[in-house]
């Protein structure tokens, strides 16, 4: 491994760093600039109405209204960076622990949609640019394009009509009140229920994957170098392994990687129709119920997710591409 | 002489390449990038098919191979040892019976080992121990095997070039401007690689724009001229002004360094306004009404010439 | 032989898009009264003869709410997809022409944004504006403008470095007259074709924000509201009251993809071989 690429990789961390400080900055100014009064969301309309303006001042004081949002900030970053994300409004709990619960739900129906729609997808998509303009291709091309004009949400709704309510084949998540804790439950369960959003998930991821794959397997089919393996009598499997695989895969791990962020986005709005209860619904039930801390938290979680998938993509290709791994003049 | 008493392992008759385009709008037009192409090799034997860049050389060999672009479709009749060379053949026999070297390393796969890469991922003995004897013999060291493309010197491209055709038993090669950009003497050796290859009982028909380098190595040259070829000549035709037939042919010879490096008036037509009948007749000074009708491909004094006029 | 060549059919295709888009818009905003009006000598019919996307519970016909939905979708669409594609075409330009430290800027800022989920970010910007319709315009806006703008700075740090170019600039050629004759060509067609496809990315989002409960109000049923009050009935059997304004809003979006696609392949000049 060269040296360049040492130093690209610790440039990507820095700007991680800085782009997650800002993102953080940004959070908090909206939050702030939002009309919800602090004192009004954490102690409760009535409970405020009751107080004496003497104990509303010690609220004031200790919620940070009166201080400058400067300051504000960095008593919030502060506290975040040593693990104390403040306390959920709507779960009455630390941040912290809502995370953990919440991410730990999510985490397994992320990695079974996002490893389920990268094969599929990279299948399809390879498929699909092998074959252009055959059959296959303008099969694999309209589901990508139906698949992709579909909201998640909808889908979801789809799904849920056909196997919960009309074939009863999986339970309607509608059923499970909002905010209910994953204790007590057992391990068969959390998969029963995580069947319908997983599969919605990867259906969905499918799309973007293998259109992008087609596209640059399109390109390796055209190039000088596949050209002059035709004329060496390479076709078919042969073709496609020595020839397509090696240099589709390459793209289509970085786009992996940087779909994280997609599949999360879809996550929110799926988690919300079969009411799972993982870190997208919480961030809904947070933005909904003005619990601020929360929203915060988890945006900054997420992105972190976010940055780590591009970092792991770029620190991949490094060690798959020979021309980076063996440091050669790549530009 | 020896070329009537043989077969030729290549004969390409009329050989048209036509690519269906859209020029403005909804109007699709055809362009005949090449018109009429004809060629023999026989075994054993270096032809050189000269032509400018833009006389669309390079589509032949692709026409040959059949790999042409989905847009284009090919006439004419190509046989290959004795037998038509049709689409289902040459895709039994490409890449072992006819193989191709192509201009650069852009040509390899990227990704891929050059040892690997030269025996197309055959792991046996039998290829391992070819290729170590072909490397030998172009003094290539055996790690070499192990890099990639990208890992090249300018020097071994050549040689790793046409190890991809040595390493099949080749009854006909075709190679593909074998010389871009590079100096004389580089050059000059790249050729000779080539006249080896016929030398050991190949065919060998290089396509190129160097007509000085083709007459070091080449036994017959083939004139290409917008799309069509207009001349065939034995090298030893080129000694002489006279014993050359058509007047590109001759403007050819006087616009050689040796010969007083004589400037060819005009410029070659594009494909899409070529003239009727002869193309080099807009920049002939022998050209009268009857070159703009159909010009037949004639044998004169042993060669052949698409000139009405040459005797 | 076909009929028809590609380009004929592309253009036809291109046609019947915009035929659709106009018949769901108009329809859409003629409807604005009878999609709130609640009869309940009609409610809960299925898909009939008469009221082919069926009724509600407040017997408001389906057909009318998905068109009104749809329409207003629409328009929140274009404007914001209209907005983001000024801000992309204004900083994905300035990025490549003024200097470093400006692109190195706005490179963080389109990094910054696609940090955070976009749905997330629209959450973030809704709740920031107190959750009203203002919110989801103005987020939907705001947050689709990144990938476009880091298209426009590729092509036109392309375009800037291509032989061809330079040379028109050594032979003193104006800025003017290079970015006239050299530049719009080329980078018009691809903005136009970008411009085009981000309207279903934000069709996507604003009908999945306010799915979610964020902005519209009730009084507003964009599709987004209209499907997630049908969720609450879904348990019930009434299948249809998400099944046709779903496929109405699939086949809407999907509309403008193929009006994207579309139009690339007219104006990309590689297309003239196919």
């Amino acid at each position: 491994m060269n040296r360049r690429w040492y130093i690209f990789i610790l440039k990507n961390l820095i700007r991680i760093v800085l782009l997650t400080v800002c993102i953080s900055i940004v959070t908090f100014a909206l939050m702030k600039a939002s009309p919800i009064d602090p004192l009004q969301a954490n102690v409760g309309q009535a409970a405020l109405g009751s107080m004496s303006q003497e104990q509303k001042e010690k609220l004031e004081e200790y919620w940070g209204v009166n201080t400058p949002p400067v300051q504000q900030y960095l008593s919030w970053a502060g506290d975040f960076v040593r693990g104390d994300m403040g306390t959920s409004l709507l779960y009455r709990q630390p941040v912290t622990k809502v995370i953990a619960v919440k991410l730990s739900n999510s985490l397994m129906l992320l990695a079974i949609a996002w490893i389920l729609s990268g094969i599929l997808g990279f299948a399809l998509g390879v498929i699909s640019g092998m074959n252009r303009g055959r059959l296959a291709d303008k099969l694999i091309k309209g589901y990508c394009l139906i698949i992709s004009s579909t909201p998640a949400f909808w889908l979801a709704l789809l799904l849920l009509m056909i196997f919960s309510v009309w074939l009863h084949i999986f339970p309607i998540g509608l059923s499970v009140p909002i905010g209910v804790e994953a204790s007590g439950v057992t391990l068969a369960d959390r998969i029963y229920h995580a069947v319908l959003p997983a599969l919605t998930l990867s259906i969905t991821g499918v799309s973007n994957i293998a259109l992008h794959t087609r596209e640059k397997m399109i390109d390796i089919m055209e190039s000088d170098y596949v050209l002059f393996a035709r004329m060496r009598g390479e076709k078919g499997w042969r073709l496609f392994r020595y020839y397509g695989f090696r240099n589709v895969l390459l793209p289509a791990v970085t786009l992996q990687f940087a779909s994280i962020s997609e599949i999360f986005g879809g996550s929110v709005l799926v988690e919300q129709v079969f009411s799972y209860p993982g870190l997208g619904q919480a961030a809904v039930a947070a933005g909904l119920g003005s619990d601020l801390p929360l929203l915060m938290a988890i945006t900054i979680v997420s992105a972190l997710i976010v940055f780590g998938g591009n970092l792991t993509a770029n620190i991949l290709y490094g060690l798959i591409d020979p021309r980076i791994r063996r440091g050669g003049a790549e530009k | 002489m020896r070329q009537e008493e043989r077969e030729p392992v290549l004969k390409i008759e009329n050989m048209s390449i036509v690519f269906t385009q859209y020029d403005r709008g909804m109007h699709q037009t055809e362009l005949p990038v090449i018109r009429n192409l004809d060629v023999e090799v026989y075994a054993g034997e270096m032809v050189a098919v000269v032509g400018s860049s833009g006389s669309g050389k390079s589509l032949l060999a692709h026409g040959v191979m059949g790999v042409l672009p989905y847009n284009a479709s090919m006439g004419g009749r190509i046989t290959y040892c004795r037998e038509e060379l049709t689409g289902k053949r040459m895709e039994k026999i490409r890449g072992k019976e006819i193989v191709m070297v192509p201009q650069s390393t852009a040509f390899l796969n990227p990704l891929m080992k050059i040892g690997p890469q030269i025996r197309k991922g055959r792991k046996d003995e039998e290829s391992r121990k070819k290729l170590r004897d072909i490397f030998r013999r172009y003094e290539l060291k055996e790690e070499v095997e192990k890099l990639y493309p990208f890992e090249l010197s300018g020097g071994m491209n050549r040689r790793i070039l046409i190890s991809t055709a040595m390493i099949e038993k080749p009854k006909l090669v075709i190679a593909d401007e074998p010389t871009p950009g590079l100096d004389l003497k580089v050059a000059k050796r790249a050729m000779e690689h080539f006249r080896e290859l016929a030398d050991m009982g190949a065919g060998v028909l290089v396509i190129t724009h160097d007509l000085e380098l083709a007459l070091e190595v080449a036994d017959r040259i083939v004139v290409f001229y917008a799309g069509t070829t207009i001349e065939e000549a034995s090298v030893q035709d080129f000694e002489k002004e006279e014993t050359l037939r058509h007047p590109y042919t001759k403007a050819l010879w006087r616009a050689m360094p040796k010969h007083g490096f004589q400037y060819i008036p005009g410029t070659q037509p594009y494909v899409k306004n070529l003239p009727k009948g002869c193309p080099f007749a807009p920049r002939c000074s022998q050209c009268t009404g009857e070159c703009s009708k159909e010009i037949p491909y004639r044998t004169v004094r042993e060669g052949k010439v698409r000139c009405i006029y040459a005797e | 032989m076909k009929i028809l060549n590609r380009r004929q059919r592309v253009i036809l295709g291109i046609i019947f898009s915009i035929i659709f888009l106009a018949a769901v818009c108009i329809f859409g905003s003629l409807g604005t009264e009878a999609a709130r009006v609640t009869d309940f000598s009609r409610k809960n019919l299925a898909p009939c003869a008469e009221y082919i996307f069926g009724t509600d519970w407040l017997g408001r016909d389906m057909l009318v709410r998905t068109l009104k939905g749809l329409s207003i979708s629409i328009f929140i669409g274009i404007a914001a997809a209209a907005f983001s594609a000024a801000v992309a075409l204004v900083l994905g330009i300035a990025s490549a022409t003024m200097g470093k430290t400006v692109d190195a800027v706005i490179s963080f800022i389109i990094d910054l944004i696609m940090g955070v989920p976009h749905i997330l970010l629209l959450i973030l910007i809704s709740v920031a504006l107190g959750k009203g319709l203002k919110g989801v315009v103005i987020g939907v806006a705001l947050t689709h403008w990144a990938s476009l703008a880091r298209l426009i700075r590729a092509e036109v740090i392309q375009l800037r470095e291509s032989p061809y170019i330079q040379i028109a600039a050594k032979l003193g050629k104006s800025k003017w007259y290079i970015a006239r004759k050299h530049m719009i060509p080329h980078l018009l067609p691809q903005f136009l074709v970008g411009l085009v496809l981000l309207f279903p990315h934000a069709i996507l989002h604003e009908s999945s924000v306010t799915f979610l409960g964020f902005g519209l109000s009730t009084e507003q049923p964009a599709i987004g509201i209209v499907l997630s009050e049908s969720m609450k009935y879904l348990v019930t059997g009434k299948w249809w009251l998400a099944l046709f304004p779903g496929i109405l809003l699939v086949a809407t979006v999907m509309v403008f993809y193929v009006l994207g696609e579309s139009m690339r392949k007219l104006l990309d000049p590689g297309s003239a071989h196919e």
